[in-house]
């Protein structure tokens, strides 16, 4: 008899405990745009090394959430953020953070690859030359290391001059984060990442999100709760800019403890 | 709770519900012929009860194939992922309480054709004990009623109260003349029987507990039947004919 193949997804182990240290913490976050506050004083944990969900339906604001962790919103005027995010003690919302060197602390995947129009080398290259000055054979190394954490190097190690524009969804997705990965982040905002992808990318995509926990703290905005489920081991549930309910995700998806949270788990919304 | 967005797995959901309360209503009713067969000594009703048990095995078929094919093609969560899978064990149950009646049925026809033995009468009052436990659970279900299901859970105690006095009674009655053994081993394994019933009565209440709070009843229940154990000598005292 042929045994079967292994799954391609990734299956979230419970190691998280009391002692595991709070590597961001957010506390009493609220976000506006212009006069239009969109999350109300939100506290939660985002746990060391561990995966995070966040939940909801569409502008619950999750995604704003998302964006407030690496302070992307600034890229946009009338947008600010009041409360707390601490990034390891530190908080992250002062004037005197330095926003680039945030956002390599932070790394960021979105929910359309955005490969630049560059060679795949050079679309990991281009953001370590940002931080780095390495010599070539490091830079090298760097890259390759990258992609094969990003269970990409395979597919593309015979054609690292090729435009990273000529890989498919999935591979550009992947492409992405190694990109992320490179610039050596401690957490890995993912907002939405599988979300244009078919379900063997998608597959690929969790399972690299379930071997990078081990050395980045994620941060994971999904639609797709049945995601949310395989790859996290906690989970916000938001609605309408609030925090409902945040606990373990097997907590969540088998006995909330909100009404709320039942009711949109189990497809009774709206 | 509100209904679901998409209406047909509301609909899905009262199905399987609906199908399992027909299964309850059925061993019901298989139960309480059986029981009717073993003290009216009715050979046709005992013949019905028989064949009347492939209708639980077929509905118990059909929830199985329901219940597959909503978890994979709804992946439900949270109280539905319990109710559909509490489903799945209910019908079980009720398909074991069906098997235990068509039992119970069968071997009344041994029992009719051998004399009359006192243990007897003591088969309709604990019938009547599990009928009620069938009942009440089966309305627990039909009302997500938790407290209900629990009370159910702890007056299966009364059953094996009345299961060990029965064993220890019938006991007596084989030493006391070997001719009574037979339709006393028969009588034996009818009340055993009634006893499994209430047992699978009682694991329904457990899961209707499961699909409301979900979280279980516990160990915290006393161990009923102790008949295991029980050794009886011939200088035990026989009960008064």
């Amino acid at each position: 008899m042929s045994m079967m193949a292994n799954h391609l997804g990734a299956n979230s182990s419970a190691r998280t405990n009391e002692n595991t240290p709070e590597k961001l913490s957010v506390r009493d976050l609220s976000f506006f745009y212009g006069e239009n506050k969109s999350l109300k004083n939100i506290s939660l944990p985002l746990y060391d090394r561990t995966v995070t969900a966040f939940i909801g339906p569409s502008g619950c604001g999750k995604s704003t959430l998302l964006r407030c962790l690496n302070r992307m919103y600034e890229l946009y005027p009338k947008q600010r953020a009041e409360g707390q995010i601490l990034l390891d003690g530190e908080n992250i919302l002062e004037g005197k953070q330095d926003l680039n060197l945030l956002r390599a602390k932070i790394g960021m995947v979105f929910q359309k690859p955005t490969p630049f129009p560059m060679t795949i080398y050079d679309n990991i290259a281009f953001g370590v030359k940002l931080y780095e000055n390495l010599p070539r054979a490091e830079m090298n190394e760097r890259v390759e290391s990258s992609l094969r954490r990003a269970a990409l190097w395979d597919e593309v190690k015979d054609k690292l001059n090729a435009s990273g524009l000529s890989l498919s969804g999935g591979q550009q997705q992947r492409l992405c984060i190694a990109r992320t990965i490179a610039v050596r982040p401690e957490v890995i905002l993912f907002d939405e990442p599988c979300s244009a992808l078919d379900p063997i990318s998608t597959s690929k995509i969790e399972e690299l999100i379930d071997e990078l926990k081990d050395q980045y703290t994620i941060a994971i905005v999904t639609h797709n709760m049945q995601q949310a489920a395989r790859v996290s081991e906690f989970t916000a549930f938001m609605y309408l800019g609030e925090l409902i309910e945040f606990d373990r995700t097997e907590k969540i998806f088998t006995t909330p403890s909100v009404k709320k949270t039942e009711e949109y788990v189990t497809g009774r919304f709206g | 709770m509100a209904d679901h967005t998409v209406k047909s797995y509301d609909d899905e959901l009262k199905n399987l519900h609906e199908d399992i309360l027909r299964m309850g209503g059925i061993a019901e009713a298989q139960f309480a012929s059986a029981i009717q067969a073993v003290t009216k000594r009715d050979a046709d009703v005992a013949a019905l009860t028989v064949k009347g048990d492939v209708k639980l095995d077929e509905l118990n078929a059909a929830i199985d194939q329901r219940v597959v094919r909503m978890l994979a093609l709804r992946q439900p969560m949270a109280s539905d992922l319990r109710e559909i899978i509490s489903s799945l064990k209910i019908a079980a149950d009720v398909e074991r309480i069906g098997d235990y009646a068509a039992n119970i049925a069968k071997r009344s026809i041994a029992i009719a054709e051998m004399r009359p033995v006192k243990p007897l009468n003591s088969i309709p009052r604990m019938g009547r004990l599990v009928q009620h436990l069938i009942k009440d659970v089966l309305d627990a279900y039909n009302e997500r009623n938790a407290d209900k299901a629990k009370q159910v859970w702890l007056r299966d105690e009364e059953v094996d109260d009345a299961y060990n006095s029965l064993f220890r009674e019938t006991l007596t009655y084989m030493m006391e003349d070997p001719r009574n053994i037979t339709p006393c081993t028969h009588l034996l394994f009818v009340a055993k029987n009634i006893e499994r019933i209430g047992d699978h009565a009682t694991n329904v209440a457990e899961t209707i507990y499961f699909i409301v709070h979900g979280t279980t009843l516990g160990a915290m229940r006393p161990k009923g039947d102790s008949s295991s154990f029980l050794v009886v000598s011939p200088d035990d005292e026989a009960p008064r004919a």
